[in-house]
C-alpha cells in the first residue's frame, strides 16, 4: 500500500509540471510541438534519453534476461550505446539544422521538400504512424503492469490497482501533461523521470544485495554450475547470427519519428556533443543493473508466472515497501517518458503532416492546429489503451515493440540516409524502400502467426548442407539464412531498393539540390563532416 | 577533414563495431568479474565505456563545426 501510495504521488508531480508549462506555453503549433526549438544542452540529453527508454529498458531486459540470461545486455544495450549515438551524430544534427533552416518539424516534412512529392511522403508518414503504434502501446502495457505488480498484496490476492486500472492511469497521466503542456511539459517532465531512472538500477542493486542471503557470486557460480541454468551466464543457447543480426536493430532509433523531432528541438547543436558522449553510459546504468537482477531473479526467485514482472517481484520480496515505491516511480518514469514523446510524436505527424499539409492551416488557423493537435492526443491515447487491455497475455513486451516497430523503423533508415546525402536519391527510391518495407512486415506477420515453431518456408538443398532461407525459429520467430534477424533482409533490401529505385528515376529539379546541397553559397552547407 | 584523419577514424568506427561480436566469451561464465559478473557481461558493459570514449574521439576530431552557424533561411 506505501508503494502504491508513492507512486501516486509521484504521478500528481508530472500532472503539476504539465500544468505549469501549460501557464508557459503559446498557442501556436512550433511552441506546442517543439517547444520554440529552445531546449538547453543537459535538458537536451536528458529529454532525448527519456524519449528512448521504454517499459522495454528496464521490465522487458530483465524479463528476457530471466528467460535468455546475460546475453542480452550484449545484444541489445551495448550495440545500441554505439549505433545510437553514432546515428544521432551523423543524421540528428543534419536534421536539426535543416529544422532550423526551413522550418522543418517532421521527417516527412524534410521528405516532401526534399524529394518534390505530396503522396509518397503520406505513404511514408503512413507506415512509420502504423508502427509507431505498437511502440506506444507497450509503453502503457509496461505501466499497467508494473503498478499491478507494486500494488500486489500477496500471493493469490488481488492487486489494488488492476492491470487495466493501471493502464489506464498511466494513459490518463500522460494525456494530461501532453495535452497541456506540448513539448515543453514533456521536456520539464523528463528531467525528473530520467533522473529517477537513472538512479534506478544502481538503488535497486544496492537494496537487494544487502536483503540478499548470501552473495551475488554465489547465486551466480549456482547457475554456471548447474548444466541445466548455465546459458544463462553465458551465450551458449544464442544464436551469433541472431547475435549480430539485433546491430542492425538500433538504426530503428532516429527513424522513430519521436526521436526525430526531439532532434529538432534543441537550441544549438551543441546540444548534441554532450548527448553522444553520454548516451552509452546512460545505457550501461540502466540495462546493466536490469539484466543483472533478472538473471539473479532466475536463480533466486525461481520459476514466475510472467518473466516480465521479475524485477518488481525482486522489489516487493528484498526491498522495503517506501524504497519499492520509489523504485517503481523509476520505472514508471522509463514507461511515461518514452510514451508522453510517442503521443506528442503521432499528434505533430498528423497536425503537420496531415492536417496542415492537407490545407487545415489555411481554414483554421495555427490555434485551430493547436486544438486539432490536443483533440487527436486525447483520441490515440484511448485507442493505444483498448489495445494493450486485449494484447495483455497474448505477447510479451519484447516481443511486439521487436517484431513490428524496431525492425520496420530500422529498414527506413536507409530513406533517411540518401536524403541526407545522396543527391541522386529520389522519391521514388524512396516509395520502393517504404512499400518493401510495409510488404515485409505484412508478410512475416502474416507468417508468424499461421505457421508453427520449427516451420521451414523456404530450403536449399537436402539433408546436413541445407540452407534454411527462411523459417521459424523454436522461439516461433521468423528467421532468415540459418539464423538471421529478418531484420537484416529487410535493411539491405530496403537500402537496394533505394539505390535502384533512384537510379532509375529523374532526380528532383536543380533548384531543390541547390537548396540541399548547394546552400554552402549563402550558408555553411550540410554535407557530411568537415572538421 | 584530412582524408588521412577520416581514413582512421572511419576504422576506429568499424573496429569498435566489430570488437562487439565477442565469440571468445559465448560459452565462458568465469572469471567472475568483482566477484559476481559473468566474463560476457563484464566485457560488453566495457564495450558501453568504449563506446563512450568512440564517442568523444568522434566529437572532438569529426564534429560538424558548419552547422553551428546554421540560421534560418529567409526562402520557403
Amino acid at each position: 500500500m506505501i508503494s502504491v501510495i508513492v507512486i501516486l504521488l509521484y504521478l500528481v508531480v508530472i500532472a503539476f509540471i504539465g500544468s505549469v508549462a501549460f501557464r508557459r506555453g503559446k498557442t501556436n503549433t512550433e511552441d506546442f510541438f517543439l517547444a520554440n526549438r529552445s531546449v538547453g544542452e543537459m535538458v537536451f540529453f536528458l529529454s532525448l534519453f527519456a524519449t528512448n527508454m521504454t517499459a522495454f529498458a528496464i521490465l522487458g531486459s530483465s524479463g528476457q534476461a530471466y528467460r535468455q540470461g546475460i546475453g542480452i545486455y550484449g545484444l541489445m544495450a551495448s550495440s545500441s550505446g554505439l549505433v545510437i549515438p553514432l546515428t544521432i551524430f551523423f543524421i540528428g544534427t543534419r536534421l536539426w539544422a535543416l529544422g532550423k533552416r526551413f522550418g522543418h518539424q517532421t521527417q516527412v516534412a524534410f521528405f516532401r521538400d526534399r524529394w518534390e512529392c505530396d503522396a509518397i511522403g503520406t505513404v511514408i508518414f503512413t507506415l512509420c504512424a502504423l508502427m509507431l503504434v505498437p511502440y506506444m502501446i507497450i509503453s502503457i502495457m509496461g505501466g499497467g503492469t508494473v503498478l499491478a505488480n507494486l500494488s500486489n498484496t500477496g500471493a493469490g490476492a488481488s492487486p489494488i490497482i488492476p492491470y487495466w486500472l493501471g493502464c489506464a492511469i498511466v494513459a490518463v497521466v500522460v494525456t494530461l501533461g501532453v495535452f497541456l503542456g506540448g513539448m515543453r511539459g514533456t521536456v520539464w517532465v523528463n528531467i525528473l523521470q530520467t533522473t529517477l531512472f537513472l538512479l534506478f538500477g544502481a538503488v535497486a542493486v544496492a537494496t537487494i544485495s544487502h536483503a540478499l542471503p548470501g552473495g551475488f557470486g554465489d547465486y551466480i557460480s549456482k547457475l554456471a554450475g548447474d548444466p541445466k541454468t548455465r546459458f544463462l551466464v553465458t551465450r551458449e543457447k544464442m544464436p551469433p547470427q541472431a547475435f549480430w543480426s539485433y546491430t542492425l536493430i538500433p538504426l530503428s532509433s532516429i527513424m522513430f519519428p519521436h526521436m526525430a523531432i526531439m532532434c529538432f528541438s534543441a537550441r544549438k547543436v551543441t546540444a548534441f556533443r554532450r548527448t553522444v558522449v553520454l548516451y552509452p553510459l546512460a545505457i550501461l546504468f540502466i540495462w546493466l543493473p536490469c539484466v543483472f537482477l533478472g538473471v539473479l531473479g532466475a536463480a533466486s526467485l525461481g520459476k514466475v508466472a510472467d518473466p516480465d514482472g521479475v524485477l518488481l517481484l525482486m522489489l516487493q520480496k528484498y526491498a522495503p515497501a517506501w524504497l519499492a515505491g520509489v523504485l517503481g516511480a523509476g520505472i514508471i518514469s522509463a514507461v511515461m517518458g518514452s510514451d508522453a514523446h510517442q503521443v506528442l510524436a503521432l499528434s505533430t505527424m498528423f497536425t503537420k503532416d496531415i492536417y496542415q499539409h492537407y490545407g487545415g492551416r489555411e481554414k483554421y488557423g495555427e490555434k485551430g492546429a493547436v486544438h486539432f493537435a490536443r483533440v487527436f492526443i486525447v483520441v490515440v491515447t484511448i485507442a493505444a489503451y483498448a489495445i494493450a487491455l486485449e494484447l495483455k497475455d497474448k505477447q510479451g513486451i519484447f516481443e511486439i515493440a521487436v517484431r513490428y516497430a524496431f525492425s520496420g523503423f530500422a529498414a527506413l533508415a536507409p530513406i533517411m540516409i540518401a536524403a541526407l546525402f545522396w543527391k541522386r536519391s529520389t522519391k521514388w527510391g524512396a516509395l520502393a524502400a517504404t512499400l518493401f518495407t510495409a510488404a515485409c512486415l505484412v508478410y512475416f506477420a502474416v507468417l508468424q502467426n499461421s505457421r508453427h515453431p520449427g516451420d521451414i518456408i523456404w530450403q536449399i538443398g537436402a539433408g546436413k548442407d541445407a540452407i534454411k532461407v527462411l523459417f521459424l525459429n523454436p522461439r516461433g520467430d521468423v528467421s532468415f539464412w540459418n539464423g538471421f534477424m529478418t531484420v537484416v533482409p529487410m535493411v539491405f533490401g530496403s537500402a537496394f531498393c533505394m539505390i535502384v529505385g533512384s537510379l532509375i528515376s529523374r532526380p528532383p529539379s536543380q533548384a531543390t539540390l541547390d537548396k540541399y546541397f548547394l546552400a554552402h553559397q549563402q550558408q555553411p552547407d550540410l554535407s557530411p563532416v568537415q572538421a | 577533414m584530412k582524408p588521412l584523419k577520416t581514413i582512421l577514424l572511419t576504422l576506429l568506427v568499424v573496429a569498435v563495431y566489430i570488437l562487439h561480436q565477442d565469440f571468445w566469451n559465448w560459452k565462458q561464465a568465469e572469471p567472475l568479474v568483482f566477484g559476481c559478473l559473468p566474463i560476457g557481461l563484464a566485457y560488453q558493459a566495457g564495450y558501453s565505456v568504449l563506446a563512450a570514449v568512440t564517442m568523444a574521439i568522434l566529437v572532438r576530431f569529426a564534429w560538424p563545426k558548419h552547422l553551428e552557424e546554421v540560421e534560418p533561411s529567409s526562402k520557403p
